[in-house]
C-alpha cells in the first residue's frame, strides 16, 4: 500500500485490521515495465510506408538496413509482410544512412504522411500527443526524439499549451536521477489521522462502474497499486472485485449517493466528496439509460435501463457548516480516513478551497472546466467554470495569503495530459494532480467522443456492453497504465533534474520557473 | 402551480444526406472480402447502413458520411487498407465564425430537440473570439447570493420587453397607472427578420408558426405579411398576431388598430424622428411596445444610448451576422458593444427604463446566456433557424441560384418542426447554464457579469503577477 504511518499511540484505532471486520487480503501488483503492444491489427502511424508489389524484387535490402523492424519477411514466406509503419521514424530517417526508401534498388518503397492524423485528436489532445501516449503505454519509456512526436504541449493556444519551463543552462545542482524524490504527502493537517505518502504526484480520478468497464476500472487500480498511489471508484458503487485493492482505493461520496454504505466508507484510506466535476460543472452526473445495464443497476440499487442522475448540488449542503457536518460524519464512520473534497472551478474557487480547509478536509481537489472523461453536455464542457490553470494559481496564492497552504494538499485535474502538464500544474501551485483521460488513452481511446452513443465506447473502455468489454484484458490494461506512469515518472524526474531539484515538493508554487509565450515575462 | 414553459417536440429527420465529419477513404482494390470491417469492427453497423443507403440513392453525388470516427474498422482491417480522414465537404461548410461544428450541432438539435452530449472532455481551443473568450460561472458550496437550492423545473427563462418604471405613478382618480405595459416572453430570444437572400415563399409562415408553437415573437417585415385592408381580421391570421412583431419600414403604412391591438410588439427603423413615430403608434394603441432597430455601425453604440436617453423604451441593436460592428476597419464584437451600451445606461440611471435586444453573431445557446450576462435583456437571431433547415451557410444565396439545401422544396411541417426543436434545445441548454449558476430567473441574469469570467480579466488577475505584461495587449 501507499506509505502509511501513524503515531504509535493511535495505531490501534486506525489500522484497517482494527477498523474493518470484513477486510479481505490485499493484492500486490509488481511495478515491472514490459512491453504491452497495441491490441489492434493495424497501428495508427504518423507516416505510412507503401511497398509496390509490382516493383519489389524481394531482395531484402530494406529489411537489412532498417534498424526499427519496419520490413519483415517471415521465415518460410515468399512475400514481405505489410510494412509496420508505426515503427518507422518518418522524415528524420531521410538524413540517415539507413533510409529504406532511398536505398531500395527498385524504388519500390514510398513514405507518405498519414492522412489519418488529421482525423485523430483535437486541439487539446493532438494526434502527436495521442500517438506518443500510446507509445509510452506500450514501451514504458519516453518516445525517442527521432520519432518526432511533438507531444509535450497541445494546440489549444492557451493555458498549459503556452506555458514553458525556464530551464537554467546548467542545473544549479548536479543530481543523480535515483536521488530525486517524486513522492508527495496527502495529509498535512497533523490531526492524528494517518500520514499517507504516494510515490508519484498523481492518482487516478473517479470513474464509476457504469461509465467505464470492469476491466478498465481494474486496470487503473492495479496500476495504482504498482505505483503505490490511488485510484477512485467514482460514484457508481464499490465493486466487490475492487476489495483486494482497498488500500489503494478512494471511494466517492457524490450527490446521488449511489452505492454508498457505511461498510464501503470504512474500507478505504481516502474518501472523496464530489461536489462537482470539471466536464459538467454545476450540472451533476448523468448515466444514460443505455449504460444502466443489469450489473450497473444492481451496483447502484436502481432499475435497469433508466437514466440515473446525480443531482447538483448536494441538497444537504448549503454552507461550509453543512459541508463540515458531512466531513464529520465520514470521519466518524471511518477513523483512519483522509477526506478529499472535489470541487469545480467557479469564480470564487479560492473561497471554496479555504472554506473546505476550515471544514476539516485534508485534500482540496480542483477539477477544471476542460476536463472529464464521460459524457457531458457540450455547452457545459466548453463554457462553464474556469480552466484549471487559473484555478491552481488563484487557490494556491489565496491559501498562502491565508497562511494555511502548508496545512492542506492541493490536487488539480481537468485537462492535465502529460508529465509536462503535471510539472507545470505543480509549479503553478498544486501539490499533485489527478489523471483520467490519459489512462484511457493508454488503453487505446481515440477521443472519438462517443462514450455515450448506443452501446458505449467502441474501443471497449467506457462501456458496459458485454460484447465490447471483452476487447480489454485486465493484465494488458494494467501493464499499459503501469508503463505510462513509468514514462511520466521518467519525464518528471528529467524535469526536476534539469531544474536541480531533489524533490517534486520543491517545485510546488515555483511560478518563477515558468514563462508564458504570450507574455513579456518581465516580472 | 403556474403553467410551466415547455415546448413539445418530436424528432424531425433531415431531408438531405448528412454531411458527417469523417469519411472512410482509400478502400483499395485488394480487399480480401473478409468482412471484418462490416461484420465485426464497426459497432455502429455503418457499413451495412451504407449499403442500404447506396441502394436507395437518388443523388449520385451524395456520399455516406455517418462514420463516428472510432477508427475500429481502420485498425481491424485484415489488410490495412482503410484510411479515415476528415470529410472535405464538412470542412468547407460555413465561415470562420459559423464553423462546421456550429452547423452540425445546430442540425442535430433541430433533428432531436436534445441537448448535445459527448464524451472525452472539451476538445476545442483554450479561448477564442467574442463569446468564446468568456466562461459562465457555477455555484458551489458557498454562494451567498445564489437563489438557493432548487430543481431545474423552477428555473424561469422569461424576460420582459418594455419600460419598467422606477416608481409607481397614479392617475387622476388616484389609481395606480399601469401603463406603460411590458411584454412577457418565455425565452430571452426573438426570431429576427431574414435578409432578402433568404426570402423564400413560405419562410415567414414557417417562422411565425414556429414562434407560435414556442410562445416567442418573430419580427416580420410588414411588407411580407398581409396586414393591410381587412385581411388582418382573417381568423387564421389573427392567431399569429401575438407572436408577430411587425417591422414597419419608413414608408410602410401603419397597421390598422385592430391588428395593433392584437400584436404586442412593433419594430421601426432608426430613421427620421423615431420618437415621434413611436408616439404616433402609441396614440393608436397605448399599450403597444415599440422597438427601434439600430444598426451597429460606427455610430451604432452612441446612437443606441442617445435613443435611450430620448425616451425610447425598447432598442434592438443589430451587428452583422458574424457579430461584428458594421462598416468599420477594426470592428468590435457584439459582446463588447452590448457591455458598453449597458454600462452607459446604468451610469445614466436608465437601465430599467429601456429594454435592450441584441442581434448578430448569436449562433449557439451559450451566446444567448452570455449576451444576457453582458447586459442585453434578450437576443435576436435568424441564421440558426435557417441552419436548422439544413442550410450550410455557403453564402451563395441569390435568386435563381440553386440552393444546396434545396430550400425551395421545404415542407411546412418539416420547417416548423426543425425550428421548434432547435428552440426547445436552446431552452434546455439555457436552463443547464442557469442551473449551474444557481440562478432561478433569467431577468436577474441581465448584466450580472459576476456570473461570468472573462479571459482578459483572468489572464490579468492570475497570470499577470506571474508572467508580467501580455504581448499585444
Amino acid at each position: 500500500m501507499a506509505q502509511f504511518s501513524v503515531p504509535e499511540e493511535t495505531l490501534k484505532d486506525v489500522l484497517p485490521e482494527n477498523t474493518l471486520k470484513t477486510r479481505v487480503p490485499q493484492v500486490k501488483v509488481e511495478r515491472t515495465i514490459k512491453s504491452a503492444p497495441e491490441r489492434y491489427r493495424n497501428e495508427i502511424a504518423k507516416y505510412i510506408i507503401y511497398r509496390s508489389d509490382d516493383e519489389c524484387i524481394r531482395c531484402g535490402k530494406c529489411a537489412q538496413v532498417c534498424p526499427y523492424g519496419v520490413h519483415v519477411l517471415k521465415p518460410g514466406y515468399k512475400y514481405f509482410a505489410m510494412p509496420k509503419s508505426h515503427k518507422c521514424i518518418g522524415k528524420s530517417c531521410e538524413k540517415t544512412d539507413h533510409h529504406c526508401v532511398a536505398l531500395c534498388p527498385q524504388n519500390a518503397l514510398q513514405m507518405v504522411e498519414n492522412p489519418m492524423v488529421d482525423a485523430l485528436g483535437d486541439f487539446r489532445w493532438t494526434s502527436d500527443m495521442i500517438l506518443a501516449t500510446w507509445r509510452m503505454a506500450q514501451t514504458g519509456d519516453l518516445p525517442p526524439q527521432k520519432y518526432g512526436f511533438d507531444y509535450q504541449c497541445g494546440n489549444s493556444g492557451g493555458g498549459f499549451d503556452r506555458i514553458r519551463f525556464k530551464y537554467p543552462d546548467k542545473p544549479p545542482v548536479e543530481l543523480d536521477e535515483a536521488e530525486i524524490d517524486t513522492s508527495i504527502e496527502l495529509n498535512r493537517r497533523d490531526d492524528g489521522r494517518p500520514k499517507i505518502r504516494i510515490d508519484v504526484p498523481w492518482y487516478g480520478g473517479g470513474m464509476s462502474f457504469g461509465s467505464v468497464s470492469n476491466a478498465t476500472q481494474l486496470s487503473r487500480v492495479r496500476a495504482a497499486v504498482a505505483w503505490s498511489t490511488f485510484s477512485c471508484t467514482g460514484e457508481g458503487g464499490y465493486m466487490e472485485r475492487l476489495r483486494p485493492y482497498d488500500d489503494h482505493m478512494i471511494t466517492q461520496v457524490a450527490t446521488g449517493l449511489f452505492g454508498v454504505r457505511e461498510e464501503t466508507i470504512q474500507r478505504v484510506p481516502i474518501i472523496e466528496f464530489k461536489y462537482a466535476q470539471g466536464a459538467k460543472p454545476g450540472l451533476g452526473g448523468h448515466l444514460l439509460g443505455d449504460k444502466n445495464t443489469p450489473a450497473v443497476a444492481r451496483m447502484r440499487e436502481a432499475v435497469v435501463g433508466i437514466p440515473l442522475f446525480s443531482p447538483f448540488p448536494f441538497h444537504s449542503v448549503y454552507s461550509i457548516e453543512d459541508h463540515m457536518k458531512h466531513i464529520e460524519w465520514i470521519k466518524h464512520v471511518n477513523r483512519r480516513a483522509l477526506i478529499s473534497t472535489k470541487v469545480s472551478t467557479p469564480t470564487d474557487v479560492d473561497m471554496v478551497a479555504v472554506g473546505s480547509y476550515s471544514a476539516g478536509t485534508h485534500i482540496v481537489h480542483l477539477d477544471g472546466g476542460y476536463g472529464g472523461t464521460g459524457a457531458a453536455p457540450d455547452i457545459a464542457k466548453k463554457n462553464i467554470a474556469m480552466p484549471i490553470e487559473y484555478a491552481i494559481a488563484k487557490v494556491h496564492k489565496f491559501l498562502v495569503d491565508e497562511g494555511v497552504r502548508d496545512k492542506i494538499t492541493l490536487i488539480a485535474s481537468g485537462g492535465i495530459r502529460t508529465a509536462h502538464d503535471i510539472a507545470k500544474a505543480i509549479a503553478l501551485g498544486a501539490d499533485g494532480i489527478v489523471t483520467g483521460t490519459s489512462e484511457l488513452i493508454a488503453l487505446g481511446c481515440v477521443r472519438c467522443t462517443r462514450c455515450e452513443s448506443g452501446r458505449g465506447c467502441p474501443r471497449g473502455i467506457a462501456t458496459t456492453d458485454p460484447g465490447l468489454v471483452t476487447q480489454i484484458d485486465v493484465e494488458w490494461g494494467t501493464q499499459r497504465i503501469i508503463n505510462l506512469y513509468n514514462a511520466w515518472h521518467q519525464e518528471l524526474v528529467g524535469i526536476l533534474k534539469r531544474l536541480g531539484m531533489r524533490s517534486v515538493s520543491e517545485l510546488c508554487g515555483r511560478c518563477d520557473l515558468l514563462m508564458h509565450l504570450d507574455y513579456n515575462n518581465d516580472v | 402551480m403556474p403553467k410551466k414553459y415547455h415546448i413539445h417536440t418530436t424528432p424531425v429527420p433531415p431531408r438531405l444526406p448528412r454531411i458527417g465529419k469523417y469519411g472512410v477513404v482509400d478502400w483499395r482494390e485488394d480487399c480480401a472480402n473478409c468482412h471484418n470491417c462490416v461484420k465485426k469492427a464497426c459497432v455502429y453497423d455503418r457499413y451495412r447502413e451504407e449499403l442500404t443507403y447506396i441502394r436507395n440513392l437518388d443523388n449520385v453525388d451524395a456520399l455516406f458520411f455517418n462514420c463516428m470516427g472510432c477508427f475500429s474498422c481502420v485498425q481491424n482491417c485484415t489488410k490495412g487498407l482503410l484510411r479515415l480522414t476528415i470529410n472535405s465537404e464538412y470542412e468547407q461548410m460555413g465561415n470562420q465564425y459559423w464553423t462546421p461544428e456550429i452547423i452540425q450541432t445546430t442540425w442535430l438539435q433541430a433533428e432531436t430537440a436534445a441537448v448535445p452530449v459527448s464524451g472525452a472532455g472539451y476538445q476545442g481551443k483554450f479561448s477564442g473570439h467574442g463569446f468564446d473568450s468568456m466562461w459562465t460561472d457555477m455555484s458551489e458550496i458557498v454562494r451567498p447570493t445564489r437563489d438557493g437550492i432548487h430543481g431545474r423545473e423552477y428555473i424561469s427563462t422569461s424576460v420582459d420587453i418594455g419600460k419598467k418604471p422606477s416608481f409607481l405613478t397614479f392617475d387622476e382618480n388616484n389609481r395606480i397607472d399601469l401603463s406603460p405595459s411590458v411584454i412577457d416572453i418565455s425565452l430571452p430570444l426573438i426570431l429576427d427578420m431574414n435578409p432578402a437572400a433568404f426570402s423564400l415563399p413560405q419562410l415567414e409562415h414557417v417562422i411565425v408558426e414556429a414562434a407560435k408553437r414556442t410562445d416567442l415573437i418573430a419580427i416580420i417585415d410588414s411588407g411580407k405579411w398581409p396586414i393591410s385592408g381587412n385581411i388582418g381580421l382573417d381568423k387564421d391570421m389573427q392567431k399569429y398576431l401575438p407572436h408577430i412583431a411587425f417591422f414597419l419600414n419608413p414608408d410602410a403604412d401603419q397597421p390598422p388598430e385592430n391588428i395593433l391591438r392584437k400584436t404586442r410588439l412593433v419594430e421601426i427603423p432608426d430613421s427620421g424622428n423615431p420618437l415621434e413615430r413611436v408616439n404616433r403608434l402609441k396614440e393608436t394603441f397605448p399599450e403597444l411596445v415599440v422597438c427601434v432597430r439600430v444598426v451597429l455601425n460606427a455610430n451604432g453604440v452612441s446612437r443606441a444610448i442617445q435613443l435611450a436617453e430620448s425616451g425610447i423604451e425598447t432598442i434592438h441593436v443589430v451587428a452583422d451576422f458574424n457579430g461584428d460592428e458594421i462598416g468599420v476597419e477594426k470592428p468590435r464584437f457584439i459582446r463588447d458593444m452590448i457591455r458598453e451600451i449597458h454600462k452607459s445606461l446604468i451610469e445614466g440611471c436608465l437601465r430599467d427604463e429601456v429594454t435592450l435586444i441584441a442581434g448578430g453573431g448569436i449562433a449557439l445557446p451559450e451566446h444567448m446566456a452570455k449576451a444576457v450576462i453582458c447586459g442585453a435583456d434578450l437576443v435576436s437571431t435568424y441564421l440558426p433557424l435557417i441552419i436548422a433547415l439544413e442550410c450550410r451557410v455557403c453564402s451563395t444565396c441569390k435568386p435563381g441560384w440553386l440552393c444546396p439545401a434545396r430550400f425551395e422544396e421545404i415542407d411546412f411541417d418539416y420547417g416548423v418542426g426543425r425550428m421548434r426543436n432547435l428552440i426547445a434545445a436552446w431552452h434546455l441548454q439555457l436552463i443547464e447554464v442557469m442551473g449551474a449558476m444557481g440562478m432561478r430567473d433569467a431577468r436577474r441574469l441581465r448584466g450580472d457579469v459576476g456570473r461570468a469570467m472573462f479571459f482578459k480579466d483572468l489572464e490579468e488577475e492570475v497570470f499577470g503577477p506571474i508572467f508580467g505584461s501580455r504581448r499585444n495587449a
